[in-house]
């Protein structure tokens, strides 16, 4: 008889993770919340360091699987339970069982209106860099609430990440290269404006990043080393954003047409719930805790549990790739080899 | 009448407490400024005087305010106070009625069954007498023996925490507490020998001990009894049952109007001696109840300053959030003793803000004021200042291009003379503005105006405006069945009496429920207090956490506070449920009731123009 | 000394073989966020007293880690304890309490 695994999530670990399982011969399935596979990705343009459009990998992904194994969407898991050497997963009206199950939940975007003092949902023109991100879809080009192009766009780094106030220690990886990317994206679609980064450290780990930021440089984006402490609306409109030009060791103050937040990536809140009935705790930044982060980063400590993608921490969808292929040979060892 | 040396000790121990007294009293009022010696001498023969007989009669004897925290306490406090009053008044009367009593001298009453076995003389009162006199010893051993309990088990009494005492106080204590045994004994011993009890003493002597060689035990059983009181008397002055003699002088001239001032004064000395260490204010503070930090509370703090001066840390590590100020029992002007305090050690020069020149609020008609930390909750300004267009009030957003610090973060701190200088600058641009009226969302900033500006016009926070213009039917809401808790501000509620405004105000749009009876006067704090600075982020968010704990349910859709600094302080600690200000939540009922939408909301009267500096480049 | 008109040239450059660092250690020991600040510039850029004048919460913390002591010390007394910069700290610096410490050093040790 065929084993079963259910993979948890359909974004771009539990699709890649799906397909591999597929590929070893196990029927497996994916539960997906949405109405769509993909997960984040799927809501991107186009994605860093080669700015190639976002559909182009969801689609990718989406096509290896052809029909097997199956994608059941608009599902949402809410429980899951150990059943003896299975497992049972739980919808609000229907249950599911597996040999093993992959969680791959990814993560939810920081919420903005928390940081209040940004002015997000208070004042027109503060949008996050997912809302940007879907105009470059839409349109195209950053535009402001009254449809008109912005003349200034700041673009703030670690809005939800490395901030204790919000309880994220953590850095979020991703948005720095993001901003980047948007900023970029940004001159190019309004040549004349004016774009800023207002960032603390430009975390440029990845191959090809670096050489992102220095297209960014040549391409006449500033960069000023400062976080930003508040921001206001002016008469009209525009907002007076307030930091410190920490090179210069002085207070700066500028307006701007549109301030874009980096919002970070937090746990998904159903997450921490899921893995709570199997006995298994957040790790110090509420991400779904790893047995070993170094040998053994897909396993939970619960034998037939293993989880991929950002749902343990903050991952670009590379590492998310990785995540999902090294939890998959688990799973086939867990399946299938004879544990000595 | 057989004169016998044991009452030596008595009358000494007597004797010196009564001239200590004297003493005392006499240089604390002598000392009084002359200002508070003339209110005193206006008002002495006055109504005030017996209100504060009245008032004596009713905590010293009685502890009213004791039994209204917690019954068992007060009953204690009661049985202590007014069984040993009624002994000692009873004595008297019992002696002086006896024949060739009426003049004595003071031991006399007090070991009366020692002098006078035949107690028919005293005819058809012996009967009454013997029982009252038993009844009273009682009632006096019931609360020593709940006392005695309350040392060792106090969690059982309501109380957490209770009071770690020094050696004086050990001493002064174990003197209180052998008193009683030892006459019960003595006038066990003496009614086993001559009949002289009634139901206790009687039963006692004759029924339990009577096996015992009473003739022997006769004379050390008074001995020890005049011991224990002469060696209590002698220690009282110099432990805290000096709060005894103390509070009677405190209660006088708090009836006639004396108060703390800006320093420590005569009356400070008052206040420190009136203390009696009861140890409630350890329960009252939050730096007790949620970060055990309990060894820096008001009992401390105010008997290092009596005996000589508190530590570094004592003085400065409390929110003075003013919460143990309403559950002291005496009424101490403790938060005001602390800041006094703290006034002493200052850090800050006076000439420390020189830099603030040639700055200038715009004209106004209404001032709207932010504050420091209202630029930090745009959301809080943005809704009250629609608000306050959709009652089409003329006003000036006056701080909007920053504002200068109202100055009590100093105040708090004891940083009085640099505090200062930020009051006057501030005051006199606010003057300048012309307002006629001021409104500030941040109760910090308004507790500090009325407190320290003596501006002429009115000044009002938000939260009371808002209400005013409800109440005058210049703002309609939407009533929506939303379950909203209140947190009160500190500076808000017992700061500046400012509870009920902010009710009214939430009920007219949402249904407001109180979960815990810490509201109002007793409200919790938020942890975020800026009279302090030796608590890290994490302990304020243990405090927060803790107060949104007590303050919602299940049922809680949402916390509504009054201050910018409560509202980022309780929001920082993890929590389910949301945290709004006042304004915020009115704001989303007026756009209801108009069918409009807020995100849509513009403020129309945003004046001053927001300066903006030259192009970046 | 004789005076000639002219003196040796001055080093411009942080000598930290030489720098005081007893204040660092002095308020280290009595506040540990002291070491934890990320350079973020958010205190100063939220200052109430920075908006009048030249006052960095994060320049003078990084004088008392470069063993500039007199001038952290002058410094220090512009703040206005407001608290603005302790409710945006990212990395929750107790901020009030570092300037605290540092106005303390002065009258305890005249620094």
């Amino acid at each position: 008889m065929l084993k079963k695994v259910a993979v948890i999530g359909g974004g771009v670990a539990g699709l890649e993770a799906a397909r591999q399982l597929a590929a070893l011969g196990y029927q497996t399935t994916v539960y997906e919340k949405n109405d769509h596979a993909g997960g984040h990705t799927s809501e991107w343009d186009r994605l860093f360091p080669n700015r190639r459009p976002a559909v182009e990998v969801v689609d990718t992904l989406k096509s290896q699987l052809n029909g097997n194994p199956a994608i059941v969407l608009s599902t949402p898991i809410t429980e899951l339970l150990p059943n003896g050497d299975k497992f049972t997963l739980k919808t609000s009206n229907k249950s599911f069982e597996a040999d093993a199950v992959l969680i791959a939940t990814g993560f939810e975007l920081f919420q903005a209106e928390r940081k209040e003092e940004y002015g997000y949902g208070i004042y027109d023109n503060v949008i996050t860099s997912a809302e940007l991100e879907k105009m470059f879809t839409e349109h195209g080009t950053p535009l402001m609430r009254n449809g008109e192009k912005p003349k200034r766009v700041a673009f703030v780094h670690c809005v939800g990440s490395r901030d204790e106030k919000v309880n994220h220690l953590y850095c979020s990886k991703v948005c720095c290269v993001t901003a980047v990317k948007q900023a970029i994206e940004a001159k190019e679609a309004i040549p004349e404006a004016e774009i800023f980064c207002l960032y603390m450290d430009l975390r440029m780990f990845g191959p090809g990043y670096e050489e992102l930021y220095k297209e960014a440089q040549q391409k006449g984006i500033n960069f000023i080393r400062g976080r930003l402490s508040e921001a206001s609306e002016l008469d009209g409109g525009r907002l007076l954003i307030k930091t410190e030009d920490t090179l210069a060791s002085r207070p700066l103050k500028m307006s701007v047409d549109m301030l874009v937040l980096m919002v970070g990536m937090t746990p998904a809140e159903g997450t921490s719930k899921l893995i709570y009935n199997l006995g298994l705790k957040p790790n110090a930044d509420g991400f779904i805790g790893v047995s070993d982060y170094h040998l053994k980063p897909s396993e939970t400590g619960i034998r037939g549990v293993y989880t991929a993608g950002a749902c343990s921490g903050p991952n670009n969808i590379t590492d998310s790739i990785n995540s999902a292929r090294s939890a998959v040979v688990e799973i086939h060892r867990y399946l299938s080899v004879k544990e000595p | 009448m057989k004169e016998h040396p044991f009452v030596i000790p008595f009358t000494i121990g007597l004797t010196f407490v009564i001239l200590y007294t004297v003493v005392m009293w006499t240089i604390w009022v002598v000392r009084l400024t002359r200002r508070e010696k003339k209110i005193i001498w206006k008002r002495l023969l006055t109504v005030k005087t017996l209100r504060g007989i009245w008032e004596t009669i009713r905590e010293g004897l009685f502890h009213r305010n004791i039994f209204k925290k917690n019954v068992i306490l007060g009953f204690m406090h009661m049985s202590l106070a007014f069984g040993w009053f009624m002994l000692i008044v009873l004595g008297n009367l019992e002696a002086r009625l006896y024949p060739h009593g009426l003049i004595n001298p003071p031991y006399y009453p007090i070991f009366f069954e020692f002098f006078r076995h035949d107690l028919s003389p005293l005819r058809e009162y012996e009967e009454i007498f013997t029982f009252l006199m038993d009844f009273f010893l009682l009632l006096v051993i019931s609360g020593i023996g709940i006392a005695f309990f309350k040392r060792y088990k106090s969690k059982v009494m309501g109380m957490h925490r209770t009071t770690k005492h020094i050696l004086i106080d050990r001493i002064a204590l174990t003197s209180l507490w052998l008193i009683f045994p030892f006459r019960i004994l003595a006038e066990s011993v003496t009614a086993g020998l001559y009949n002289t009890g009634h139901f206790f003493t009687n039963f006692l002597g004759q029924q339990v001990i009577y096996g015992l060689p009473l003739d022997q035990l006769y004379y050390p059983s008074w001995w020890a009894y005049s011991i224990a009181l002469g060696s209590f008397f002698v220690a009282l002055p110099f432990s805290r049952y000096m709060h005894i003699p103390t509070e009677i002088l405190l209660i006088f001239l708090r009836k006639y109007g004396v108060r703390e001032k800006d320093s420590h004064s005569s009356y400070t000395n008052v206040e420190l001696n009136a203390c009696s260490r009861c140890g409630i204010c350890i329960d009252s503070c939050h730096l007790s109840t949620d970060l055990g930090i309990s060894d820096t509370q008001p009992t401390y703090f105010i008997r290092d300053l009596r005996y000589s001066k508190p530590s570094e840390r004592l003085r400065e590590t409390c929110m003075l959030c003013m919460r143990c100020l309403k559950a002291c029992p005496v009424g101490i002007e403790i938060t005001q003793i602390r800041k006094n305090e703290r006034s002493e050690h200052q850090l800050f020069s006076p000439t420390s803000y020189s830099y603030l020149n040639g700055y200038a609020y715009p004209k106004a008609k209404v001032a709207f004021f932010a504050g420091c930390m209202g630029h930090l909750t745009p959301n809080i300004i943005k809704s009250t200042l629609l608000l306050l267009d959709a009652a089409g009030i003329d006003y000036t957003f006056i701080d909007r291009n920053g504002s200068i610090c109202c100055g009590r973060p100093l105040q708090l701190n004891g940083e009085v003379d640099a505090a200062k200088q930020l009051i006057d600058k501030n005051n006199r641009l606010i003057y300048e503005t012309g307002a006629n009226c001021l409104v500030t969302t941040c109760p910090i900033c308004a507790s500090e105006f009325k407190k320290n500006y003596h501006m002429s016009i009115p000044i009002y926070h938000h939260s009371q405006y808002l209400w005013e213009l409800t109440n005058q039917g210049r703002l309609v809401f939407n009533q929506s069945n939303l379950n909203v808790a209140y947190h009160d501000p500190c500076e808000l509620s017992r700061g500046l009496g400012v509870v009920d405004e902010p009710r009214k105000l939430l009920k007219s749009a949402v249904v407001l429920t109180e979960n815990s009876n810490q509201t109002k006067q007793n409200s919790l704090c938020c942890g975020g207090s800026l009279a302090i600075t030796n608590t890290s982020a994490f302990q304020k968010s243990t405090i927060a956490a803790s107060t949104v704990l007590q303050l919602a349910n299940n049922t809680t859709d949402l916390i509504a506070t009054a201050c910018p600094l409560c509202k980022k302080t309780l929001a920082a600690a993890q929590n389910d449920v949301p945290v709004q200000d006042i304004s915020e939540i009115m704001v989303k009922a007026l756009m209801d009731s108009r069918k409009a939408s807020l995100s849509e909301a513009k403020v129309k009267m945003a004046s001053p123009k927001l300066e903006v500096v030259e192009e970046y480049k | 000394m004789i005076d000639f008109g002219y003196a040796p040239l001055k080093i411009n450059i942080h000598d930290l073989d030489k720098a005081d660092l007893s204040l660092m250690d002095w308020i280290t020991a009595r506040d540990e966020s002291f070491r934890l600040c990320i350079a973020c510039g958010s205190c100063t850029a939220t200052c109430t007293a920075g908006n009048f004048t030249n006052f960095s919460f994060r320049e003078l913390c990084h004088s008392i880690r470069r063993g500039e002591v007199e001038k952290a010390v002058r410094e220090s007394e512009k703040c206005m304890l407001c608290g603005k910069c302790t409710l945006v700290c990212p990395r929750n610096v107790n901020t009030r309490n570092i300037i605290k410490l540092v106005r303390k050093a002065n009258q305890n040790f005249r620094v």
